[in-house]
C-alpha cells in the first residue's frame, strides 16, 4: 500500500515589540537574568495586564498576510496551569475567539500552487524560561534545583495554527521557509529558530494514499531548524507506515526530536488528561479593532512572497526564484537585473557568492555587482571572490577587480592540466570510468596551482579534452 | 497627650477644616487617632498593623489589607502573603497619598475578602464596636468597625459580593460600592475580578463622596476602568423633589430579613415620601432568586484561577519540599485557610472540561438576565432601596461553622453587584441597640444621584454614628 502523509504545523512567533504583552517592560535578548520585570510579568498580588496596541497591530497585519478574516471581536482568556515560568498560574492567550480565521498561504510549486490552509493565528504571551539543574533530563523532575528567568516572561507570542494540509516533509519544510519570509518581511519579528523567536511542532499522520480518512496523529515537538522539522517529519512518517504496515496501531504520543542522533524520543504519558479551565480574562476588555484600522492596515501590505516568487518565476525559474524570495534576495537581484546583469548569472552569483560569503544584501551597489557578474569568467577566482567578499564595504568600487585578468592563455596553462592529472591516477580512471562529477575536482586542483589566477572555464575544458583524448 | 478632638464624632470634612484654618497641626490630628487606636483596637483588632511614619499632611485614612501599599506589608488576611511587601502602591493608595492623606494603617479582613464577618482572617477577628461580642461583617469589617470606632476618620474596602456595603451596615456607617470600572482595582489583591470594586467608608455621605472623587477615574493601568461621565458632586440639599424610588418587593420581603431590620427601611421610607420622592414598589424576581447561585458559581471560578500565583516561589513564605509539585502543593496548603480552600475547590469545579457549560457558562448567561432585570427597573425608578443585610450584626462564632448561612448574609446586595451597579449603604436605625443599613441602588455611573439621596435621607434620619456605650 501506498501511504500519504497528513501533517499539520503549529507555529510560535516571537514578536518584536519594544515592550512586553501585557506591560511595559522592555521585550528582547541580552539583559542580566531578571532585569526586564515588573508587577504585572511577575504576577505580584493586585497587577493587572494592559494588552500591547502594537502586538494586537501586528497580528492584525499578519493575519491579513496569511488571508485570514479578522475578528471583529477577539477575547483574551486564562489557561490556567502550575509552572514555575508561569508567574500568575494561568496564561493569557486568545482560545476559542482569535483574533485571526480562517486563511490560507499558497505555496507556489511545479505542479502549481499548493494551497495550506491556517485554521487560526492568535496571539498570547510566552512564558518565562526556566533552566533545571542536576537530574538527568534535563526536565523539571528529578533537578536538583531548577532557575527561572522571568525576562522572557510576557513577551508577546503569535501562534499560527494551519489545516493538515502539510502532505511531505519537503513541504513543511518549504511552507515554513515561505512563512517565516513573509514574517520576516512584515517586519514584526525575527522569525529565527536558533534564537526560539520561532518554534514550531509538527502533528503528524499518515493513511492509504487517496483516501480522505484521518488517522492518530503525534505531536513532533523541539526541531530548531527548518531540516530538523523536514528530518523529524520524514523519520515519523516512517515510523508510523511500519507501525501500520506490520498490523500495529499508531498511538497518540509526543516525541521530541534529538537533533544529534535524529531520533524521535516519546515524552512520558501524564497520567491524566490536561484541563486548562479556559475562561474569558476578566483584566482585559475584548479586542475590538476598528474597520478603519483593519483597512489601513490591509493596504499597507507589501507584496507578499509567494506572489514574488510567482513574478520572478516568469523571468527565471521556480527553483531560482525560491530561493532568491526566500533568501530575502529578490530585490538585489531585481536591481541587478535592472542596470544590466544577466539574469541567471545574477541569480547564481547572488544565491551562491553573495551568500556564501555572508554579505548583508541590502548593503550591495547594484551596478557595481552587475559588473561583477558579467566579468566574473574572465577574472581570477581569487580576485571575484575577494570583491564579493567586500561589496558592502561602505564607497566600494569594482574598478581595483576589474583589472585583473585571469590566464586564460592555454600554453601556459596546459602544462599545470597535464601535472594535476598525473598526480591524480585514481580519479583520472574514475572519470574515464563515468564519474564525470569529479570535473570540478580536477579544475579546483589547478586553481589551487596557479593561486586562483587561471580562467576557470578555459580550464574546465582543458580538462575535458584532455581526459576525452 | 489629651485628646485634642474626639475622633468618634470628627467627620473628614470637618478635619480637614480643621487642618486648614491652622487649629490643628496635622500631626496633632494624627496623633489622635494613633491614640484612639490605641486605646481601643485592643479590643476591636480592626488594625493588622499601622504605620509610624507617614508621607502626606491632610486628613488621615486606614486601607484594607487587600490593597497595596509600597513599604507596607499588604496580607490581604492571609497567611500566604505574611512578610510581603508590595514594591508598589495600588492606584487608589497612590491617589490618596497624592490627594496628601496620610495612611494610619491597615485594616483586618477576611482572608482575601472571602467572607462576612473578619472570622476568616488568618490574623484573628475583627469586634464590632456596638458590641465586642459581634461581628463587625466583613470581608472589610476592619475599615468598617474603625470608622465608626473613631480609629479612622475614613477608610478604603473593597466589594466583590457586598464587603464593603454589609460591614458599614453591621457598624452604622456609610459605605460605597461604586460602579464596576469607575475605581481602579490596580494593586488591589484580587479575589473575582469581574466583581471587585474599591470604594470609600465614612461617617457621612459627604465624606463619602469626598473621597470617591479622590480615588475614582480611568487608570491606564486597568483595562477595565473609564472616566466618569460627570464630576463628583458633593451633595448639598435636602429635597428629594421629583424622584422616583422603586422598592423591589423580593429584596424587601426576602425570608430571613429580621422583623427589626424591616422595620427600619419602612420607617426611612416614609421620610423619603416626605421629603418630595414618589416610592413605589417594584419586582427584580429573577436577580434575587438567582443571584446567590450566580455568584458562587462566578467569583469563586474567579477566584480559583486569581489565587494560582500563590505559590511560594516568587513571595510569601515557601513549604520545605524536595520537588515543584511538592513545594506549591504544601505552600498552598500551608498558607490558605478553609474558606480560600472552599472557593478555590468551587471554582475549579465550575470550569472543568465537562462542567464550564452547565456552570461557569450558565451563570454568566444568568448575569446577563440581571443585568437586564436592574436596567429595566432603572429605566423607570431613579434609586432602589432595600435593607443592605438581611441581619443586624450577629453574634462571633454564630455563623463561622455554616458557610451557607454565612453567604445568606449577602444575599441583599449580591444582585446589584452582579450588574455592576452602584450601591451606598446608609444608617437608618436601630434593631435590638444594633444599627441597621439600608442599601440604595443606582444606574450605572450614578453616584451623584445616590449622594443626593443618601445625603437628604442622613438629615432626616439624624442617625448618631456614635455607638450608645461611648456616648
Amino acid at each position: 500500500m501506498t501511504w500519504e502523509p497528513v501533517i499539520g504545523l503549529e507555529i510560535h512567533v516571537q514578536l518584536k515589540t519594544r515592550t512586553k504583552m501585557f506591560c511595559r517592560c522592555a521585550a528582547g535578548f541580552g539583559a542580566g537574568e531578571n532585569t526586564q520585570t515588573c508587577p504585572v510579568c511577575l504576577g505580584f498580588p493586585g497587577a493587572l495586564p494592559v494588552a500591547n496596541r502594537t502586538a494586537v497591530e501586528w497580528t492584525i497585519r499578519l493575519g491579513l498576510a496569511l488571508g485570514c478574516e479578522i475578528a471583529e471581536r477577539a477575547v483574551f482568556s486564562r489557561k490556567n496551569y502550575f509552572y514555575p515560568d508561569l508567574p500568575k498560574g494561568y496564561q493569557i492567550s486568545q482560545y476559542d475567539l482569535p483574533s485571526c480565521i480562517d486563511g490560507k498561504m499558497i505555496l507556489p510549486t511545479s505542479e502549481g500552487d499548493r494551497v495550506i490552509g491556517i485554521v487560526r493565528a492568535h496571539l498570547e504571551e510566552d512564558a518565562a524560561k526556566t533552566v533545571h539543574v542536576g537530574g538527568r533530563t534535563g526536565r523539571i523532575g528529578g533537578a536538583d534545583y531548577s532557575l527561572v528567568d522571568y525576562n522572557r516572561g510576557g513577551t508577546p507570542l503569535v501562534e499560527i495554527v494551519t489545516a493538515p494540509d502539510v502532505r511531505s516533509a519537503e513541504e513543511a519544510k518549504r511552507f515554513l521557509q515561505l512563512l517565516r519570509q513573509t514574517i520576516v518581511e512584515l517586519g514584526i519579528s525575527d522569525a529565527e529558530m536558533e534564537k526560539g523567536t520561532l518554534r514550531v511542532d509538527a502533528n503528524v499522520s499518515v493513511r492509504p494514499q487517496s483516501s480522505d480518512e484521518l488517522r492518530t496523529r503525534t505531536e513532533l515537538k523541539n526541531m530548531n531548524s527548518f531540516n530538523f522539522v523536514a528530518r523529524g517529519i520524514e523519520a515519523e512518517v516512517e515510523r508510523q507506515v511500519a507501525v501500520w504496515g506490520s498490523g500495529g496501531e499508531v498511538k497518540q504520543e509526543t516525541f521530541d526530536f534529538d537533533a544529534a542522533t535524529g531520533a524521535l524520543t516519546p515524552r512520558r504519558a501524564k497520567e491524566e488528561a490536561d484541563d486548562y479551565r479556559y475562561f474569558p480574562e476578566p483584566d482585559l476588555v475584548p479586542v475590538e479593532p476598528p474597520a478603519e484600522l483593519v483597512e489601513r492596515l490591509r493596504t499597507e501590505l507589501p507584496e507578499l512572497p509567494a506572489a514574488r516568487i510567482r513574478r520572478i518565476e516568469r523571468k527565471l525559474d521556480l527553483e531560482r526564484a525560491t530561493v532568491l524570495v526566500t533568501g530575502g534576495l529578490d530585490a538585489l537581484w531585481e536591481q541587478t537585473v535592472a542596470v544590466g546583469a544577466e539574469r541567471v548569472a545574477a541569480a547564481n552569483v547572488i544565491a551562491n557568492n553573495v551568500v556564501g560569503a555572508g554579505v548583508a544584501p541590502a548593503a550591495v551597489p547594484a551596478r557595481e555587482l552587475a559588473r561583477l557578474v558579467e566579468a566574473r569568467e574572465r577574472l581570477p577566482r581569487a580576485a571575484f571572490d575577494e570583491a564579493i567578499a567586500k561589496l558592502a564595504d561602505p564607497g566600494f568600487s569594482a574598478d581595483p577587480y576589474l583589472a585583473q585578468e585571469a590566464v586564460s592563455d592555454t600554453d601556459e596553462l596546459e602544462p599545470i592540466v597535464a601535472r594535476v592529472l598525473e598526480a591524480n591516477p585514481g580519479h583520472v580512471e574514475a572519470y574515464r570510468g563515468g564519474k564525470e562529477g569529479l570535473l570540478g575536482f580536477f579544475v579546483g586542483q589547478v586553481m589551487k596551482e596557479t593561486q586562483g589566477k587561471a580562467n576557470a572555464r578555459v580550464v574546465s575544458e582543458l580538462v575535458r579534452a584532455k581526459l576525452s583524448a | 497627650m489629651a485628646a485634642v478632638v474626639d475622633t468618634l464624632r470628627l467627620t473628614a470634612e470637618e478635619a480637614a477644616g480643621l487642618l486648614e484654618r491652622g487649629e490643628l497641626s496635622p500631626a496633632e490630628l494624627r496623633g489622635a487617632y494613633l491614640e484612639a487606636i490605641a486605646e481601643r483596637d485592643g479590643e476591636l483588632h480592626c488594625f493588622l498593623r499601622t504605620v509610624e511614619e507617614a508621607e502626606g499632611d491632610g486628613v488621615p485614612i486606614a486601607l484594607k489589607d487587600v490593597i497595596s501599599t509600597k513599604g507596607v506589608e499588604t496580607t490581604a488576611g492571609s497567611r500566604i502573603l505574611s512578610g510581603y511587601v508590595p514594591v508598589f502602591d495600588a492606584t487608589v493608595a497612590g491617589r490618596v497619598k497624592k490627594a496628601g492623606l496620610s495612611l494610619l494603617g491597615k485594616t483586618n479582613t477576611d482572608e482575601f475578602a472571602m467572607g462576612s464577618s473578619t472570622e476568616n482572617s488568618a490574623w484573628g477577628p475583627s469586634r464590632n464596636p456596638w458590641d465586642p461580642e459581634r461581628v463587625p461583617g466583613g470581608s472589610g469589617g476592619g475599615s468598617a468597625a474603625a470608622v465608626t470606632a473613631g480609629l479612622a476618620p475614613w477608610a478604603l474596602g473593597s466589594d466583590t459580593g457586598g464587603s464593603i456595603k454589609q460591614p458599614s451596615a453591621l457598624c452604622g456607617n456609610v459605605g460605597l460600592r461604586p460602579t464596576y470600572g469607575s475605581v481602579s482595582r490596580y494593586g488591589v489583591v484580587a479575589f473575582a475580578s469581574s466583581l471587585d470594586q474599591i470604594g470609600p467608608v465614612a461617617k457621612t455621605v459627604r465624606d463619602v463622596a469626598l473621597l470617591y472623587s479622590i480615588v475614582s477615574g480611568r487608570d491606564p493601568n486597568d483595562s477595565t476602568t473609564a472616566e466618569l461621565p460627570e464630576p463628583v458632586r458633593l451633595p448639598e440639599g435636602e429635597s428629594l423633589a421629583g424622584l422616583r424610588i422603586g422598592v423591589p418587593t423580593e429584596l424587601n420581603e426576602a425570608e430571613g430579613i429580621e422583623p427589626g431590620v424591616g422595620e427600619a427601611v419602612r420607617r426611612a421610607l416614609e421620610l423619603v415620601t416626605g421629603l418630595g420622592a414618589e416610592v413605589e414598589e417594584c419586582s427584580l424576581p429573577r436577580s434575587v432568586r438567582y443571584g446567590l447561585a450566580c455568584y458562587y458559581l462566578i467569583a469563586p471560578a474567579e477566584a480559583s484561577s486569581n489565587l494560582a500565583r500563590y505559590d511560594g516561589v516568587r513571595y510569601g513564605p515557601r513549604a520545605e519540599a524536595t520537588s515543584y509539585q511538592e513545594l506549591v502543593d504544601r505552600t498552598r496548603d500551608e498558607g490558605f485557610g478553609d474558606e480560600p480552600k472552599r472557593r478555590i475547590m468551587l471554582g475549579t469545579y465550575a470550569l472543568s472540561a465537562g462542567y464550564y457549560d452547565a456552570f461557569y457558562g450558565q451563570a454568566q448567561k444568568v448575569r446577563t438576565l440581571i443585568i437586564e432585570e436592574h436596567r429595566e427597573a432603572l429605566s423607570r425608578f431613579d434609586v432602589l432601596v432595600s435593607p443592605t443585610s438581611p441581619t443586624v450584626a450577629f453574634r462571633v462564632g454564630e455563623r463561622a461553622a455554616d458557610p451557607l448561612a454565612m453567604y445568606a448574609s449577602d444575599l441583599l446586595t449580591i444582585p446589584s453587584c452582579l450588574a455592576g451597579l452602584p450601591g451606598l449603604s446608609i444608617p437608618c436605625g436601630l434593631s435590638e441597640g444594633l444599627p441597621v443599613g439600608l442599601q440604595l441602588i443606582g444606574p450605572q455611573f450614578g453616584e451623584n444621584l445616590l449622594f443626593r439621596v443618601g445625603h437628604a435621607l442622613e438629615r432626616a434620619l439624624a442617625f448618631d454614628t456614635v455607638p450608645e456605650r461611648w456616648r
